[in-house]
């Protein structure tokens, strides 16, 4: 994080209570959501965009992504890439098996 | 010896060393976690029905409060952040103290779901989504614990450094945040994952 000083902190701070409404609404929002019984695949499509909305949220101001060093970005670029394999690979791992079923 | 760049950054990665050590440990914490959902997926896909997490007893109305708390608890915990860099020690404490009481409720309204669900005879070993409930939100329970010890030792005896040296206290706490706010980032993925769909 590289702005520090106390003008800019008071200012981040706003901004901070601001992102904990925005993450309370999106959590009312997705309970409410699971309750209007959508099929498998737009309630997983829903939940799923709402959880990375929130999770940027956090991500970018209460863990200052949005102003970083690029160390720290290389990094996430590297385990982004790593996270995607391992959530991806093995499900296709299993794709001839459902295939053949 | 001095341990080297506590404050100032180095000048290669123009980050003090504690920053980007907690940055490739939670790299490797997102492969751990990402290791167990990944699991998930492959089961719930593997699997001829999958229950939805209601049917299977889950209390989402204490899940939601549980998450409300972890939000919360994640902006106290950057405001304590800021009280330090403002150089304001009572906020710091009240806001610590604060995040440390969010995290220990989490963990009681946890146990009160768990042992609703062992009164009711449903064990990891029921069935395979208990099972991987059960993994999921132990381990982020565990980690959820480990972060309330080290804030409890950053408000408490560690807090001693806020006098002496509050540019390295400040550090501190920014990486005891970045933990923080990580085990919050995982629960926004647990909570819509177990519970809701």
């Amino acid at each position: 994080m590289e702005h520090t000083d106390p003008d800019s902190i008071r200012r981040q701070t706003k901004i901070y209570v601001a992102v904990f409404a925005a993450l309370a609404t999106l959590t009312i929002v997705t309970v409410t959501v699971s309750y209007l019984h959508l099929s498998a695949v737009p309630a997983i499509a829903v939940a799923l965009l709402i959880a990375s909305i929130k999770g940027s949220l956090v991500a970018a101001y209460f863990m200052h992504l949005i102003d970083e060093r690029k160390a720290i970005y290389a990094i996430l670029i590297l385990t982004v890439a790593f996270f995607a394999v391992l959530m991806f690979v093995p499900s296709f791992g299993n794709w001839d098996q459902r295939i053949l079923r | 010896m001095e341990i080297p760049y506590t404050v100032e950054p180095r000048p290669d990665t123009g980050l003090y060393n504690a920053k980007l050590g907690i940055w490739l440990f939670l790299a490797s914490e997102v492969m751990l976690f990402g290791a167990l959902f990944s699991s998930y997926v492959l089961l719930r896909t593997g699997a001829p029905v999958w229950p939805h997490g209601r049917d299977e007893g889950l209390n989402v109305p204490l899940a939601t409060l549980n998450t409300l708390i972890l939000i919360a608890s994640s902006v106290t915990m950057v405001m304590a952040w800021a009280s330090v860099k403002l150089n304001d020690r009572k906020k710091y404490r009240l806001y610590m103290g604060f995040t440390i009481l969010c995290g220990l409720a989490f963990l009681v309204i946890k146990g009160i779901e768990y042992a609703h669900k062992f009164e009711t005879h449903h064990y990891p070993s029921t069935n395979t989504f208990l099972a991987i409930y059960f993994t999921l939100t132990g381990l982020h329970g565990l980690h959820v614990l480990g972060g309330m010890i080290v804030n409890s030792y950053f408000w408490g005896p560690g807090a001693k450094l806020f006098a002496r040296d509050p540019e390295r206290f400040g550090n501190r706490i920014e990486v005891a945040g970045l933990y923080w706010h990580f085990v919050d980032l995982v629960w926004i993925f647990l909570f819509p994952t177990l519970y809701l769909l």
